[in-house]
């Protein structure tokens, strides 16, 4: 190989690899064609959601000649980095979802602007649909999820043990004697928590929990600080139980991520959510029982918050943003996504038209425990740091830490970084 | 025969059956995550969660179909992905290879002002984790000029978010690569580049000619270094990456963690994106580990 070789080599590489390179993601304005809005989702391997997603984008763009929408899907785990990183380059899309928690605090850091959406359409939706900072309304979604108490009948029955209502549920000292009983008639683990999981699961799962114990992440008033909320009594007296769980083999941190174990009768109970259902729904068929959470003191809570839609800051078309928006939020669209997904739709409309969710259908018990029950996390931007925090110190409780100074230490964490960062904006 | 000489064969086989016997228990142990992963994109999910914790985990037994990997094709564009990682590969290890050795060429062989300062400021980098500068790269190289394809036409922009080439330039450099290469050329006798230059080669024609032909083991070692690297990148194209068509394969392995794990299609997508390493690897096991021995590097 010559010089001049070595040289037409890397010339030609470097103008072929050039030629590659696409424009940024801010909208382009096609001259007198339609302006395009980009659309990022988290939905990459999701077969199901992409396909409604496609049908109304393609609904959408046939609906009108102002605004074209061209999408990206991203795959779950590898979604918000991408976000970060976009922002970070002044190159974010137009629309983009984000899971329900996180939108506080990119509304903070100005990755996104409020969504000024008719308050009509806000309102029709599930209150943990809606993402809200400072009062104002930046995200909103199509769904929304929910956590239960798997069970089947016989089992119970067998037992002698009270099937919960969400009007009744089980107290904690009638939890604690079913688990005890389901021991004692052979189930070694009876109740299969999820603690095997990692990452946001933890605060999703637990904090609810410790929530209806009369505990918090944050004191909610403020925003400022744990104090009080995360370390309090009701808070030591929540965690106490949480250790004593898996001190005693109630539950175990070392199944396998899912409701197998449940499915195949290894567990009796299943903390858990309505995307494992339709499993569930095959394996276990009539006998199935999707019940409420326990009262820890204060009513059972369950978490609330999914993946919703919001408008990035840098949009240069926020009209077409929210046009699309507008023109998705229709029953039809929701009880689609309801429907592919196995998710709760957010709008009753929808949900009357679901084949699970509506009035009559197999799931609809988790309707009832969203609207009864869901608790959104946190709506600060510290929630990230919030979240983490309580996950590494809910972990450590779990494998034995003393209860009162690993809360101590949480909250401490999380007080220094809020000041840190001059309150987040409270 | 003497008594003596017999002992010793017996010693002799004794050493080598439990040395052998080692060998063969190390071998299992480092096949057992391979035959795993290979078995279980055979199964379904529900096999895999029960065969855990007991030998089956490692049989080809119970429901065995393809149906993980026709799975992998309708949940990712499995082809597109692994074209992608073919090029950028194969690139950065070659651009890699041609401007890393160079750079040892001139740390190694020329004299100039700094030349140690810089060889000490190229280690120095060695020490700084690259996502602790992810995110200003990707800063600056939304800012670096391109020239991109617009109707027929190149045209000049700015950005290289969203490309081949901000998957591949950024690596072509290497601290290691280079101080690899320098180490390596420095043990090249210097009298080499003396009489050639007396006899007029410029200093191109001593690198191509002379120095490069006799550091075939460095080169190898080097490729096969930055080959793994490059195949396994992860962050930086999650970051500066948006279009599908564009992304590596291992960004594809997030497409199958859902809120319910396809773990089968893990196995079956992990199968078939181990299977172009191995056969590299066992393609090339011969010059892997003579250059490896020759150049005194171990992974």
């Amino acid at each position: 190989m010559n010089r001049r070789s070595l040289v037409t080599i890397v010339s030609v590489s470097a103008l072929t690899l050039t030629g590659c390179g696409q424009a940024g993601q801010g909208d382009v304005d096609n001259g007198d064609g339609p302006a395009e809005i980009t659309m990022w989702t988290h939905s990459a391997g999701n077969p199901g959601e992409l396909e409604v997603y496609e049908q109304i984008i393609a609904d959408f763009n046939a609906s009108q000649d102002d605004y074209q929408v061209v999408t990206e899907a991203f795959p779950q785990g590898a979604y918000n980095d991408a976000i970060v990183a976009a922002a970070a380059a002044n190159d974010l899309p137009c629309l983009l979802d984000m899971d329900g928690p996180i939108v506080p605090n990119w509304a903070w850091a100005g990755y996104v602007q409020p969504l000024g959406l008719d308050p009509a359409i806000t309102d029709s939706l599930l209150p943990t649909a809606v993402g809200i900072y400072q009062d104002e309304v930046y995200s909103a979604g199509y769904w929304d999820a929910a956590l239960a108490i798997f069970a089947r009948q016989s089992v119970l029955d067998d037992n002698g043990i009270r099937i919960p209502t969400v009007d009744e549920p089980w107290s904690l000292d009638e939890f604690d004697e079913a688990l005890s009983t389901l021991q004692d008639a052979g189930y070694d683990t009876p109740l299969d928590i999820g603690a095997e999981d990692a990452g946001e699961w933890w605060s999703y799962a637990y904090s609810p929990m410790l929530q209806s114990a009369g505990g918090d992440l944050i004191d909610r008033d403020t925003m400022l600080t744990a104090e009080g909320a995360l370390n309090g009594p009701e808070a030591v007296d929540f965690f106490t139980w949480f250790a004593g769980a898996f001190e005693q083999g109630w539950a175990s941190d070392s199944g396998t991520i899912g409701n197998e174990e449940f499915n195949s009768d290894e567990v009796a109970l299943s903390y858990t959510g309505v995307w494992n259902a339709m499993d569930s729904l095959d394996a276990v068929g009539d006998d199935l029982l999707i019940l409420p959470p326990p009262d820890f003191g204060t009513g059972p809570a369950i978490g609330g918050g999914s993946w919703q839609w919001g408008i990035s800051s840098t949009c240069s078309s926020p009209d077409g943003a929210r046009a699309y928006l507008e023109f998705s939020f229709a029953d039809e669209y929701i009880t689609e996504f309801a429907d592919n997904q196995v998710v709760i739709p957010a709008t009753e409309g929808a949900a009357e038209a679901s084949e699970h969710f509506s009035s009559d259908g197999d799931l609809r018990p988790f309707v009832e425990l969203s609207q009864r029950f869901a608790v959104l996390r946190p709506e600060t931007p510290a929630y990230p740091v919030i979240s983490s925090t309580f996950e590494k110190a809910a972990k450590d409780i779990m494998n034995g830490a003393d209860v009162g100074s690993t809360l101590d230490g949480a909250v401490a964490e999380i007080d220094t970084n809020i000041e840190s960062n001059d309150g987040y904006g409270f | 025969m003497t008594t003596d000489s017999l002992t010793e064969r017996v010693v002799l086989r004794r050493r080598k059956v439990w040395s052998y016997t080692a060998m063969s228990a190390l071998a299992v142990i480092f096949l057992f995550p391979l035959v795993f992963m290979v078995v279980s994109s055979l199964k379904p999910d529900s096999q895999i969660l029960a065969d855990i914790g007991s030998p089956q985990a490692f049989l080809p037994v119970g429901d065995i179909s393809l149906d993980n990997y026709f799975g992998v094709f309708d949940r990712v564009p499995f082809g597109r992905f692994l074209f992608n990682s073919v090029l950028i590969t194969v690139l950065t290890v070659g651009f890699g290879l041609i401007v890393n050795s160079m750079a040892g060429f001139a740390l190694s062989r020329m004299r100039w002002r700094g030349r140690s300062l810089v060889l000490s400021l190229v280690i120095a980098t060695l020490i700084v984790p690259f996502e602790t500068v992810a995110v200003p790269m990707v800063y600056w190289v939304s800012k670096l000029p391109t020239l991109v394809m617009e109707g027929g036409m190149v045209k000049y922009d700015f950005g290289w978010l969203n490309s081949y080439h901000v998957q591949i330039v950024p690596f072509i450099a290497n601290a290691f690569a280079i101080f690899l290469f320098t180490q390596y050329f420095s043990t090249i006798p210097k009298s080499l580049d003396e009489a050639a230059r007396i006899d007029g080669a410029n200093w191109f024609t001593i690198y191509r000619r002379i120095v490069a032909p006799l550091a075939g083991p460095a080169f190898a070692t080097v490729a096969i270094l930055t080959f793994l690297p490059a195949w396994n990148q992860y962050l930086w194209p999650l970051m500066v990456v948006q279009q599908e068509s564009l992304r590596p394969v291992m960004v594809g392995m997030q497409y199958f963690f859902q809120l319910n794990t396809a773990w089968g299609e893990v196995m079956a997508y992990t199968s078939l994106i181990t299977l172009p390493i191995l056969i590299v690897f066992l393609s090339f096991q011969r010059a892997f580990v003579s250059s490896v021995a020759a150049s005194g590097v171990k992974g």
